[in-house]
């Protein structure tokens, strides 16, 4: 049988993103809006 | 697999439609592939959530903008957007380095040491003497008025004085002494970097 030498690394399960990082994205998502006028596309950010 | 790149699609064309729920879906689904992908490459929390949340604004942008044209390919879009942010953290980095804080005082993340380590020395002779065997190859009058520029530091002025030829001679076989180094370089893949 061969030997393992080396140690399994220590999985992190933790790595997600923080809950107030999803938040802001999805008030980012819903304040965003895309305003069309003619051939021009304008950003708005509407908080 | 093939089910949820599917759904993938679906939910990406019901959020462009103004479905908010579907990116709330889509962000949980990849949201830790993507976190765990940028954190393989920066190891310091807080840059991840950062690079994180800039490549989901990006998304964002880009959907609401009706930018995004690659249906049933929604995760490794994502993964490139926060590959190049990753490569752009990087980069402004390397222009900008950070000084670590470790609580105590260390001049050493003050004066940096500038000198070259053991395998950049070794790069930089070899790449220096690569330079000086192309520049042999060159032929006389060009080779002459390259190594009184660069080696000798001499002015066009003083090389045209010293060769007897006007300045725009000696500028001229300057050029063409750069173009068929540049072509040596290429022909044979040399290459020249560290």
């Amino acid at each position: 049988m061969a030997k393992i030498y080396s140690n399994a690394s220590p999985k992190n399960d933790n790595l997600k993103p923080k809950d107030e990082t999803i938040s802001f994205l999805l008030n980012y998502s819903k304040a965003l809006s895309v305003i069309n006028y003619n051939k021009l596309k304008f950003e708005a950010l509407l908080n | 697999m093939k089910k949820e790149l599917i759904q993938d699609a679906e939910l990406v064309s019901s959020y462009i439609k103004g479905d908010e729920k579907a990116l709330s879906i889509l962000i949980q689904r990849h949201k830790q592939k993507i976190y765990s992908f940028i954190y393989s490459k920066v190891y310091d929390r807080d840059i991840t959530e950062d690079i994180f949340q800039d490549t989901f604004i990006k998304v964002i942008k880009t959907l609401k903008l009706g930018k995004y044209n690659e249906e049933g390919k929604f995760l490794p879009w994502v993964m490139r957007i926060a590959h190049n942010l990753v490569i752009d953290h990087f980069r402004k980095n390397s222009r900008m380095p950070k000084f670590s804080n470790t609580g105590e005082f260390s001049i050493f993340s003050v004066l940096s040491d500038s000198s070259l380590n053991a395998e950049k020395s070794l790069i930089k002779d070899q790449v220096e003497s690569d330079v000086r065997r192309i520049i042999e190859e060159l032929p006389e009058d060009q080779k002459q008025v390259l190594v009184m520029r660069m080696y000798q530091d001499m002015s066009f002025k003083e090389i045209s004085e010293r060769t007897g030829v006007s300045i725009n001679t000696a500028l001229g076989r300057m050029r063409y002494a750069l173009i068929n180094m540049r072509k040596v370089i290429d022909q044979n893949n040399i290459v020249l970097t560290n």
